[in-house]
């Protein structure tokens, strides 16, 4: 790079770029089902590539680069898909990044996205992330235990519901308060037209008559398995600007890692959560979480980790998220509604699950939610998890730049 | 764009196989101790790590997962990971410190080759509906691109062999190479076909291996390194995934890559200005298909290391092939030097990543 | 409690165990629209190619253009001889190839269309192939829609096709033997890989010790927490681990779930209650069985010790230990466990 472009050097900071500006410049998901038979891998990224365009009134040719998300390749038995993908994505003969931050890939997707306009490297980058999981089954996938080791894996469901267990006994919330969550995830899903599992009429007494899977996990609290994908158009400032369309503007996002497992893990509260969340709120000025946020998009793949995540993330203090919860404030209409798309609960293609938590976000600063629209949104989160609860992401987005 | 540099760089040994685990950590330990030595660095000094790796190269979902075992993630790290070769993961954290939210980055890459038969792994890369299912071998797909350009004149065996030639005696220098020597090629010639028409010399070996690499923002690396070597272009392509529709006797993406990343360089040793390039060319011919898409021409000199041909671990060769280009300069053999790297099959997706002294 | 016993690295590393691992499944392809087409084409010996923004013929077909990125307008029959635009020798077939004898890789050029399809070539030998020969599939007697349909391609040089499956004739044939004319929207891809799978060598010990009816954990030399299983490093310190110790089989469940879900792939039958067990003098819990009383009596903090198989069942696997069960003492405070959660 030329001289005349660096700062003279006089500070531990000085030399940095500005953190450049960029906003969401559209949204587009795929309808979820438990199958799509009717396109293959491809027609699966492109419906959702399509309609973000489309979203964002932009073309293929408008784009300088494109990131891809997806879970384990194992899933579909592609190694690297996004090298065959390369045509379906737009993406010959520009740059392609393939991220893997396993459950929370969609979530790390979106943010390299952002970042790559952040640097001042692109005017407008695509991030795409999907999972076709008919292609294999899940459980199998997961499930694969290498010798030597007792063969007990049972999926994500076996893996974490003992630590939903603890979460209940360390809270002391009532028993109910999953079946709460799930009830209220359905029947916001029934609102969004692209959810897989739309549920109007589901009750806490069919949630609570369902068959119990992992114990203290039922069947009803369970997030489905997705064939989706979903997509995102970010965008400079100059974009934003030239936009005859709503925008989402990125306040701050975040990520954090820790091991899967250690000695002294907090399994229930991690830290590598909270420690993202805080860098979070800092960097978009955020002070009180429950105050200051709209609406908030978490990844809650299991109906407990709705009060789970609500504390980690600083809505509630540690023990008090089922509160919230129970008093009906994560309801669209509540103190911080949680997941009004209907959230992982209802819609789950991995890989894409964590970036349409964040597409779910902007839509809603963006006021283009429909049916599932937070009145008035003009702040909100979008949040990811993977792996044994040690890989975060997330974002704010906001109506406004500043 | 504020600027950026390799401080340091660390490999574990080419080896064909390690008795280690596929989550790379007995590769990586070590390493990471020898980048920090080198830099007077610890884990707490760095503000982004990025990894790459493949789950199918380790045969498991989520293979990657232990590996940050070997950083001691806690306190908690800000911390990625791509499914790609480790100098993608050298992008990410580039970008990153670009952005201003890291002010030291550190990349790894990491792959056991040997734990599966990687030739039939490999095919997974293919098309999964008109190509994989025949499952084509890395080593057979390759082949049909060097049979493309000899049949053109546009590189003969001969010329290939001395790709060869030349990689293992300079690999002679490099301790942690896992081919080097001084052969003939006509001893290399002689020697029957491997998949007609690659010879086993014209092939990378199946290597076992670990790369790391830390990038500073412009003061840091400066006060760490005496001679940093400064990121001037960093940008990679991908091409059509649709291999009989391509020129494979070509590499598009690596030539707009290295367009696009001499752009910022000053001076002229070659096409993109250096005079030192560490090509990842797993195979012969493609070591000369990538000299002519980067312009690479005398008196660059190209793979003082090896390359790929001298060891290619999987996820980390392309990250070593910038580790070895950036040593140059911190060594001060040189004041500007390139670092590729390749992905898919055939050359589908190259990065190419310029640095120079200043 | 129990102190556990500090024992130094004494025994000289043996080498790290390992073990082959299949990774095994039947991929279930959808193939939407373009796909589908040129799979039912093939289905009925017919090939088709796509016809690009450019004008040009794409074989097979592009689900989307490599210039315009747009689907294609149309499909267009194509071949279905053709010509060879570059090759390569496969001496010996691996698993799953096309051939089981010794054949050619080919791009190949079919007449009518702009690009190459690769596939494999039967010549017999590699002086039979040369580049700008001609060629012809071979089709597979039994046809799914399946780019497998096409079972090689054959050098016209061979002469007539004596087989009867005359090409011209094929894209005649009404509808495909048992699809009822339906076409091909599904594939089946049988994805089967062969690992050798590796312990650490800290794992190792830990398995070796199990065979030997022991359970041996490591101290980290930097934070003194002891892992069982060791790892190869400490995951907070990312110092490899060596000391090390010797733990009781006796403990307590942290916390436990009751998997009642059946799936691809399980081993053992469910129900079954896998709960977090930690060790007395471990600083980290593993997952293991829990029997000898009825599920709904397990509790988190409860006392547990391992029931062993019989020692002549003994390997280098946890499975050696059958199960934990209650000892039978009272449980554990809640906070003296609460840390592990």
């Amino acid at each position: 790079m030329s001289d005349t472009l660096a700062q003279p050097s006089s500070g531990r900071h000085s030399s940095r770029a500005e953190h450049r500006r960029a906003a969401v410049l559209g949204a587009g998901q795929t309808h979820h089902r438990s199958k799509r038979p009717d396109v293959s891998i491809a027609g699966l990224c492109r419906e959702a590539v399509d309609r973000a365009l489309a979203d964002a009134g932009l073309g293929l040719g408008d784009i300088d680069a494109v990131v891809v998300g997806k879970a384990p390749d194992l899933f579909e038995g592609v190694m690297m898909p996004e090298l065959y993908l390369a045509d379906a994505l737009g993406a010959t003969g520009k740059p392609l990044l393939r991220v893997h931050t396993a459950g929370s890939v969609g979530g790390a997707t979106g943010v390299v996205a952002a970042s790559l306009v952040q640097a001042g490297l692109h005017r407008r980058v695509l991030a795409v992330a999907f999972e076709k999981q008919s292609e294999s089954n899940a459980m199998w996938a997961l499930s694969i235990m290498p010798p030597f080791s007792m063969p007990l894996l049972a999926g994500a469901g076996g893996y974490f519901a003992p630590h939903i267990r603890s979460y209940i006994r360390r809270s002391g919330a009532p028993a109910h308060i999953g079946a709460l969550v799930a009830v209220k995830d359905r029947r916001n899903g029934a609102r969004n037209p692209y959810a897989h599992l739309r549920q109007p009429d589901i009750t806490l007494e069919s949630v609570q008559a369902s068959p119990m899977l992992w114990d203290p996990v039922r069947y009803d609290e369970t997030c489905p398995s997705s064939d989706g994908a979903c997509a995102v158009v970010i965008g400079d400032q100059a974009a934003a600007e030239a936009s005859a369309r709503p925008v989402a503007w990125i306040r701050a996002t975040s990520m954090r890692t820790e091991p899967t497992m250690f000695a002294g893990k907090d399994n229930v509260n991690p830290r590598a959560g909270a420690d993202a969340a805080a860098a979070l709120w800092a960097r978009a000025g955020i002070s009180s979480p429950i105050d200051e946020i709209d609406v908030a998009e978490i990844y809650v793949p299991f109906s407990w980790f709705e009060p789970m995540w609500l504390e980690n993330l600083g809505f509630a203090a540690a023990g008090d998220g089922w509160k919230l919860t129970q008093a009906g404030e994560t309801e669209i209409g509540g103190r911080i509604p949680v997941n009004p798309s209907g959230g992982v609960l209802c819609s789950n293609p991995i890989g894409a699950s964590g970036l349409l938590r964040f597409a779910e976000s902007a839509m809603q600063v963006m006021g283009t939610a429909g049916e599932h629209q937070v009145p008035g949104a003009k702040t909100a989160l979008g949040h990811a998890y993977g792996g044994g609860s040690q890989y975060f992401s997330m974002w704010v987005v906001a109506d406004s730049p500043d | 764009m504020s600027d950026v540099a390799v401080i340091g760089f660390a490999e574990a040994p080419n080896v064909r196989s390690t008795d280690g685990t596929t989550n790379g950590v007995e590769m990586l330990v070590p390493i990471f101790r020898e980048v920090f030595e080198q830099t007077g660095l610890t884990k707490s000094d760095v503000g982004f790590w990025c990894s790459g790796s493949s789950d199918y190269l380790a045969g498991r979902a989520f293979s990657f997962v232990s590996a940050v075992d070997a950083i001691g993630a806690f306190p908690p790290v800000m911390e990625s990971h791509v499914e790609m070769d480790g100098a993608f993961a050298l992008y990410e954290a580039w970008v990153k410190v670009l952005t201003g939210e890291a002010d030291i980055a550190l990349a790894y890459g990491f792959g056991k080759s040997s734990a599966g038969d990687l030739r039939r792994v490999l095919a997974l890369q293919l098309d999964p509906y008109l190509m994989a299912p025949l499952w084509p071998d890395s080593v057979a797909v390759a082949a049909l691109q060097a049979r493309l350009g000899l049949d053109q004149g546009l590189w003969t065996e001969r010329a290939m062999a001395e790709v060869a030639v030349r990689s293992r005696a300079a690999a002679m220098s490099n301790a942690r190479a896992q081919l080097s020597g001084q052969v003939s090629a006509e001893e290399l010639l002689a020697a029957p076909m491997l998949a007609d028409p690659l010879r086993a010399h014209d092939c990378a070996p199946v290597t076992d291996g670990a790369a790391v690499v830390i990038i500073a923002a412009a003061d840091r690396a400066r006060e760490l390194c005496e001679r940093p070597a400064w990121i001037s272009g960093f940008e990679h392509r991908i091409d059509s995934g649709q291999l009989g529709a391509r020129d494979l006797t070509r590499s598009a993406s690596a030539a707009a890559a290295g367009t696009a990343a001499a752009a910022g360089a000053v001076g002229a040793a070659g096409a993109v200005g250096v005079d030192v390039a560490e090509l990842h060319a797993p195979f012969t011919h493609q070591e000369l298909i990538l000299r002519d898409a980067l312009g690479l021409a005398e008196p660059v000199l190209v793979n003082p290391s090896g390359g790929a041909l001298a060891g290619n671990p999987l996820f980390a060769a392309g990250l070593a092939r910038i580790g070895h280009a950036a040593r140059q300069i911190i060594s001060g053999a040189a004041d500007r030097a390139l670092g590729h790297a390749t992905s898919g099959p055939a050359l589908q997706q190259n990065l190419v990543c310029v640095m120079e002294a200043r | 409690m129990t102190e556990p016993a500090a024992a130094p690295l004494s025994a000289p590393l043996s080498a790290p165990l390992s073990a082959p691992l299949e990774i095994s499944f039947d991929y279930t392809r959808s193939l939407g629209p373009v796909l589908s087409q040129f799979m039912t084409g093939l289905a009925e010996r017919t090939i088709l190619g796509s016809r690009g923004g450019d004008g040009r013929v794409y074989v097979p077909p592009a689900e989307y253009d490599p210039v315009t990125f747009a689907p294609p307008a149309d499909l267009v029959p194509v071949g279905p001889a053709g010509t060879v635009l570059t090759w390569s020798w496969q001496p010996e077939p691996r698993e799953g190839q096309p051939l089981r004898h010794p054949f050619a890789w080919a791009l190949i050029r079919l007449d009518g269309a702009d690009t190459a399809m690769l596939h494999a070539v039967d010549a017999g030998c590699a002086a039979r192939m040369s580049t700008g020969m001609r060629v012809r599939p071979r089709w597979a007697a039994e046809r799914r829609g399946h780019i497998c349909d096409i079972e090689c391609f054959e050098p016209e040089a061979d002469g007539p096709v004596l087989t009867g499956n005359g090409q011209q004739a094929a894209s005649q044939s009404a509808g495909v033997p048992g699809m009822d004319g339906r076409p091909v929207t599904m594939m089946t891809t049988p994805v089967r890989l062969h690992y050798q799978h590796t312990a650490s060598a800290e794992e190792s010990r830990y398995l070796r010790a199990l065979q030997a009816g022991k359970l041996i954990g490591q101290r980290c030399p930097a934070c003194g927490k002891v892992y069982i299983p060791p790892r190869g490093a400490c995951p907070v310190d990312g110092v490899p681990t060596a000391t090390d110790v010797e733990l009781p089989d006796t403990g307590i469940v942290t916390t436990f779930c009751v998997v009642n879900v059946p799936f691809h792939g399980q081993r053992i039958p469910s129900p079954y209650l896998a709960a977090q067990v930690l060790l007395d003098g471990a600083d980290i819990a593993f997952q293991h069985l829990i029997l000898g009383c009825e599920p709904d009596e397990v509790r988190m903090g409860m006392r547990v010790r391992a029931v062993w198989k019989p020692a002549a069942e003994w390997g280098t696997t946890a499975e050696n230990i059958s199960h934990f069960e209650p000892t039978g003492e009272p449980d554990a405070p809640y906070d003296s466990y609460a840390r592990h959660l």
